[in-house]
């Protein structure tokens, strides 16, 4: 060792992978978050990436990222600025050092810093040594040489041997946050089974790196960071939003004893759950549409012959599937769409996050259109919510739309998977007896109509798109027949209010403001109203999963404080709905970037709001 | 069981709706003879689903007393499809029309063709949008006049059959409501074939479109203007049945028995030939250049899409799934960290 390394203890540390969108970032971020998880950590990722494949490599456009918090305690996002960048080349240096904190850490790849790339990245001369970091702290590792010098002997072309640059970095990396390699090579052994002279390559990169930092004296500091205590034992899984979709809907759909269908038609950033459902055709049957309104079509289809049926999506999906949306309203069948929302409107932007298609779930068809509409909050929290949205669908015969967002579709943490019998009841219960069957019967509780499914003998019955008769569910043009079931059918989703349990709030009850959210912003607002309790502003939160009926306490918990605010990912659109729906007055404040809310964003427009 | 089935009847079929079609349409026929060719299918009642899109053709299922499913305009295909995939024991039909199924519904159509699900299509076309109160459909000819078309329709018009066979269709077969015994012959045969079967019905609008079908429909003209197309047979026609149609190249050509040739010359149809094409130049015949030929075109076997049943998975199948993905651990109560094995 060549000069001394002090350890310093992090609760909590953030780290910025950037690279040309082929330098596998991604699977570097997503080792590295493996390699935190087995060390007991929280974790919490997202990736970034252009909505092209491959943009002009070196280039600025072609930077993508992946960015990882981890650590013991108050992991509720991918974090903000962040405390150490490894960057492949000049351009991820460009793109993401002005989001890194002042002090932090930056490893770079040496070997990219050439003048070919940093006219490809628009730097007039080499940001390493004319200062233009020097805010930073900045450890050089020439990762090509090392790769190459790690892999002497395997029949490998050069290019070949330069892909393996990123497991120099995640060797180095490890080492430099004490990180065991151990279950990195687990999980490169598993991917490269089929490719050994690459798995040899990779687990040499990998060590090169480690020892590089170790035997270098690049470094002169490492880091420890104490496991996360106090969870709930079982077993975890590394999940990502849209995976625990998929797993929602395999596990609600045994729950209910029904079989699972998905209609679906890739679309980002949603197609991960179409993906994830192909490869167990046990448990599922999955018709990969050949558009995103066969997509809906189908799963109604096979939502009248009795399957749990779901259809999934992004925006633009929804807008294609919503006349199938009243015809499922009409027909009265369950059904869960799900939609992982992205930059609208139109193509907009399709790798990146919003919610601003809250309006389009509540009121977006033609006729009144009610149905249910429930949001996630987190990755884990999307199978959660598909669970209960399945649920409300066969308990009361109703499409249920789930808003999850590209952030949480995309990002991922730890999740304990829980046991079958943890989850809510929800056994689906179909008709089977002739006498006095009516198709348009209701339950006096639910107002739900009886599932009555083709096969079953002397249920023949005929349902459609045009206006049912109450109770015979024949067609009818009886004006007030059509009065009573737009009411029941309107009365039936506000009816599921009784279901909503109390809204959870979070802070003391003499709160000056409250901060309100839906969805995908839980864990920032989390981390901003910590923060403000933490300096002394009397702050609380809460965040909305049901959108559609609204939480029946809602009103009154909104009322208990002199200030209100409602942070978003669209230009206000839970904010109009809470006025129109109250009549009370609130503050907002509003982010269509693509991007999620730093905490800094939100405690700085609640001391605004406060006079502070 | 099976004596139950046997006695079925076409009356048990029936839904005692009256039908709303108008008197003389074509679509009365076609509700006749489907419902006197259930009862000859062996499938027990309770397991036919009619399923529809938008349109007079659409009114379908309320006429039957089976399962039916009335939808939206266009969107017959993917829920039958759905509905078929979910539960491959029943016997799904559809009833679609030229608007309903080939203009909105025309993406769909192609998939559904070339998907070779177990479902049986039947497409009545008339040319024209009936319930909508007479404008063109993609099938109306050129020259027709009707309320979208004042001066005569200037669109090439598009073909059903030549579509579904192109597409894949592995049955494919044209009738007419003029011709009720040929109805019921393919009705039969499409709802024993295994996988998609298609058949264009050429119905007779009396309101928007009278004979539009004339020539291939007036007792007094069709004989010359027809073929009966029948597996393994030549292809001669006529009211004296003089005339053959034969192969010139890749275009199918009529000529007269004795002058052009023998019966020999005439093509043999083959309903089963693995190559779609002759089938797709028979259905490109049209009327006046050409006979027109009615029958079953094609009748072949190919895999089925989707016609098998799971086994439904147990809660421990259900949570090894959730535990896979291969970056599975333990917390145990100590908090001390290990991995699965999967």
């Amino acid at each position: 060792m060549t000069n001394q390394v002090n350890t310093k203890e992090l609760n909590k540390v953030v780290i910025r992978f950037a690279g040309d969108s082929g330098d596998g970032m991604l699977m570097t971020g997503d080792q590295f978050t493996m390699a935190s998880a087995f060390m007991g950590n929280d974790v919490c990722t997202i990736p970034d990436y252009p909505s092209e494949i491959r943009a002009p490599a070196g280039t600025v456009a072609g930077v993508s990222g992946f960015q990882l918090c981890f650590g013991s305690e108050g992991i509720y996002t991918p974090g903000d600025k962040y405390d150490a960048l490894v960057a492949m080349n000049p351009a991820a240096v460009k793109v993401s050092s002005p989001h890194l904190k002042d002090g932090g850490l930056i490893i770079v790849n040496e070997d990219s810093f050439n003048a070919k790339n940093l006219k490809k990245a628009e730097y007039a001369d080499n940001p390493l040594t004319n200062g233009g970091l020097s805010k930073f702290r900045v450890y050089k590792i020439a990762m090509v040489k090392l790769a190459q010098e790690a892999v002497v002997g395997l029949p490998l072309t050069g290019k070949q041997v330069e892909r393996c640059k990123n497991f120099v970095a995640l060797g180095a990396l490890c080492w430099l946050y004490g990180r065991s390699t151990d279950q990195t090579i687990k999980g490169i052994q598993k991917r490269f089974k089929n490719k050994p002279d690459f798995l040899k390559a990779n687990i040499a990169a990998l060590q090169a790196g480690w020892n590089f930092a170790e035997k270098a004296g690049v470094f002169d500091i490492k880091y420890k960071v104490k496991p996360t205590t106090g969870k709930k034992p079982g077993t975890y899984r590394y999940i990502t939003g849209n995976v625990a979709v998929a797993m929602g809907l395999v596990a609600a759909a045994r729950k209910s004893g029904t079989r699972l269908f998905l209609g679906s038609y890739p679309i980002t950033p949603a197609t991960e759950i179409l993906q994830e459902l192909t490869n167990h055709p046990k448990f599922v049957t999955v018709l990969q549409a050949e558009d995103e309104i066969a997509g809906i079509g189908s799963a109604i289809g096979a939502a009248f012959g009795g399957a749990l049926a779901a259809t999934t999506t992004s925006g633009p999906g929804v807008s294609l599937k919503s006349e199938f949306l009243g015809l499922a309203v009409m027909l009265e069948l369950p059904l869960v769409i799900i939609n992982v929302q992205r930059g609208g409107p139109s193509t907009g932007l399709p790798t990146k996050t919003e919610q601003s298609d809250l309006f389009q779930a509540i009121y977006g068809r033609h006729g009144e259109c009610p149905l249910v509409v429930l949001a996630a909050a987190t990755p884990n929290d999307c199978f959660d919510i598909t669970v209960e949205a399945a649920r409300l669908a066969i308990k009361y015969m109703t499409p249920v739309i789930v808003l999850t967002e590209g952030a949480l579709g995309q990002g991922a943490e730890a999740w304990r998977v829980p046991k079958m019998h943890e989850l809510p009841e929800m056994k689906a219960v179909f008709r089977t007896n002739p006498e006095g069957f009516f198709p348009y019967s209701r339950d006096k509780n639910t107002l739900a109509r009886p599932w009555a499914v083709p096969g079953t003998i002397g249920l023949e019955h005929r349902i459609g798109s045009l206006e049912k008769e109450d109770i015979t569910g024949a067609t009818s043009h009886d004006p007030l027949n059509h009065e009573t079931m737009t009411r029941y059918r309107a009365d039936k989703i506000a009816g599921i209010a009784k279901e909503i349990p109390p809204t959870v709030i979070h802070g003391p009850a003499d709160a000056k403001v409250f901060v309100l959210g839906w969805g995908g912003t839980r864990g920032v607002i989390q981390l901003a109203v910590e923060n403000l309790q933490k300096q002394g502003v009397k702050a609380a939160w809460s965040t909305l999963r049901h959108l559609s009926p609204l939480p029946p306490d809602l009103k009154s918990v909104i009322q208990r404080y002199p200030k209100v605010l409602i942070p978003e990912y669209n230009l206000g659109q839970l904010w109009t709905l809470i006025r129109s729906e109250y009549l009370i007055n609130c503050e907002k404040i509003n982010k269509v970037q693509g991007r999620p809310f730093q905490a800094e964003e939100i405690e700085t427009a609640v001391k605004k709001l406060l006079g502070a | 069981m099976n004596n139950e089935q046997q006695q079925l009847t076409r009356k048990d079929f029936l839904s005692g709706t009256e039908p709303k079609w108008c008197p003389g349409c074509g679509c009365n026929v076609v509700l006749n003879r489907l419902t006197g060719t259930f009862p000859l299918l062996g499938i027990p009642k309770e397991k036919f689903v009619m399923v529809s899109g938008i349109g007079c053709s659409s009114r379908f299922p309320y006429y039957l007393n089976t399962y039916g499913f009335h939808g939206i305009h266009g969107r017959a295909a993917p829920v039958a499809s759905g509905l078929k995939l979910h539960n491959p024991d029943l016997s799904v039909w559809v009833a679609t029309g030229d608007g309903d199924g080939l203009a909105i519904g025309g993406n769909h159509f192609i998939h559904l063709m070339r998907r070779n699900v177990d479902i049986k299509v039947v497409l009545f076309n008339n040319q024209i949008y009936g319930l909508t109160k007479g404008q063109a459909s993609p099938t109306t000819q050129v020259g027709v006049k009707t309320k979208t078309t004042p001066f005569g329709s200037e669109e090439i018009p598009m073909r059903p059959l030549p579509l579904a066979i192109a597409s894949g269709a592995t049955f494919a077969a044209r009738i007419s409501d003029s011709d009720p015994d040929l109805i019921s012959e393919v009705l039969l045969a499409a709802g024993k074939h295994k996988g998609i079967a298609f058949i264009e019905v050429m119905i007779n609008c009396i309101i928007f479109n009278d004979g539009a079908f004339k020539a291939l429909t007036d007792i007094n003209v069709r004989a010359e203007n027809i073929i009966r197309l029948k597996h393994g047979e030549p292809l001669i026609y006529g009211t004296n049945k003089d005339k053959g149609v034969k192969l010139n190249g890749v275009r199918p050509e009529s000529f007269k028995l004795g002058a052009g040739g023998n019966a020999d010359s005439a093509l043999v149809h083959d309903i089963h030939n693995p190559d779609s094409t002759p089938a797709y130049l028979l259905a490109s015949m049209e009327h006046p250049s050409s006979p027109v030929p009615f029958g079953i075109f094609r009748q072949v076997s190919k895999p089925v899409y989707g016609d098998r049943t799971m086994p439904a998975p147990s809660d421990t199948e259900v949570e090894k799934l959730m535990m896979s993905g291969g970056n599975s651990w333990q917390l145990d109560d100590s908090g001390n960290i290990g991995t699965v094995d999967p």
